[in-house]
């Protein structure tokens, strides 16, 4: 069969979708990452039951904790909104309505993890 | 063109929701994506959360009795099972995204093994956090 494509279009390969297969693979990595880094989360927060201010700013501020904090907070809303753009894509028809509503998504997402980080760094200093 | 006129075919046909009769796979399927759009909401609330330690002891005072309260516990029940089964069925994707366990007998082994794990880790998860206050 003939192919069509230019050879720069063959050597990029990339499809009719334009995307490849970046919107799958970012998935699956951020995926990967968040395996040890939920299991860290969630035994830190369960040493953290019951803690009171001083406490849980501690924890917060200190530098380990803090730092898998904003790496969980990046990998988490980077594939929340990745898993949310193919929700939208799936039940929301309406172009507009559609491409509205991944905009709000992808927006929202970067919009909250920074506010977390820059919360975490208010944490760390303000002690 | 009514459906009498379409010519006979092999094709399989996309579920009917209303007709068709759920199954462990379908159910843990929709599962992975209810607990998905139900972790955003709880990455929200981990977003409120620091901000409130951010804010300091009064506004964390506030946030700590909400998780307290019979709501609160409620939420934080249900985002820990959903962290653990989006967890367990993540894993159980990645393998099949390597191309293995990909049969219907693996298929249903690993998806019941999916559900026991998040319901113990849950269970476990809680009894240590009650331990621990």
């Amino acid at each position: 069969m003939a192919d069509f494509r230019s050879p720069l279009a063959r050597v990029r390969g990339l499809g009719s979708a334009k995307e490849g297969t970046h919107h799958w693979w970012a998935q699956r990595l951020t995926a990967l990452a968040l395996i040890p880094l939920t299991i860290w989360f969630v035994i830190s927060l369960i040493s953290l039951s019951g803690a009171d201010h001083a406490e849980a700013s501690a924890w917060i501020g200190s530098l380990w904790p803090a730092a898998l904090l904003i790496l969980t907070i990046v990998m988490t809303f980077h594939h929340g909104q990745l898993g949310l753009q193919v929700v939208i894509e799936d039940y929301v028809h309406n172009e507009y309505m559609k491409i509205g509503a991944i905009v709000l998504v992808k927006g929202a997402a970067l919009v909250l993890s920074v506010v977390a980080i820059a919360a975490i760094a208010r944490i760390a200093i303000g002690g | 063109m009514s459906s009498a006129d379409r010519p006979a075919s092999n094709r399989p046909l996309s579920p009917h929701l209303q007709v068709y009769r759920p199954q462990l796979t379908s159910v843990l399927s929709i599962t992975h994506r209810g607990t998905g759009i139900f972790l955003s909401l709880g990455a929200l609330y981990l977003v409120c959360w620091l901000l409130a330690i951010a804010a300091g002891p009064e506004a964390y005072a506030q946030i700590a009795g909400f998780n307290a309260s019979i709501i609160g516990r409620l939420l934080l029940l249900g985002w820990t099972f959903s962290l653990f089964y989006h967890l367990a069925n993540g894993i159980r994707h990645l393998v099949w995204d390597a191309g293995r366990g990909l049969d219907l007998k693996t298929t249903y082994a690993t998806g019941w093994a999916v559900v026991a794990a998040a319901a113990a880790l849950t269970v476990i998860a809680w009894i240590a956090a009650y331990a621990v206050r």
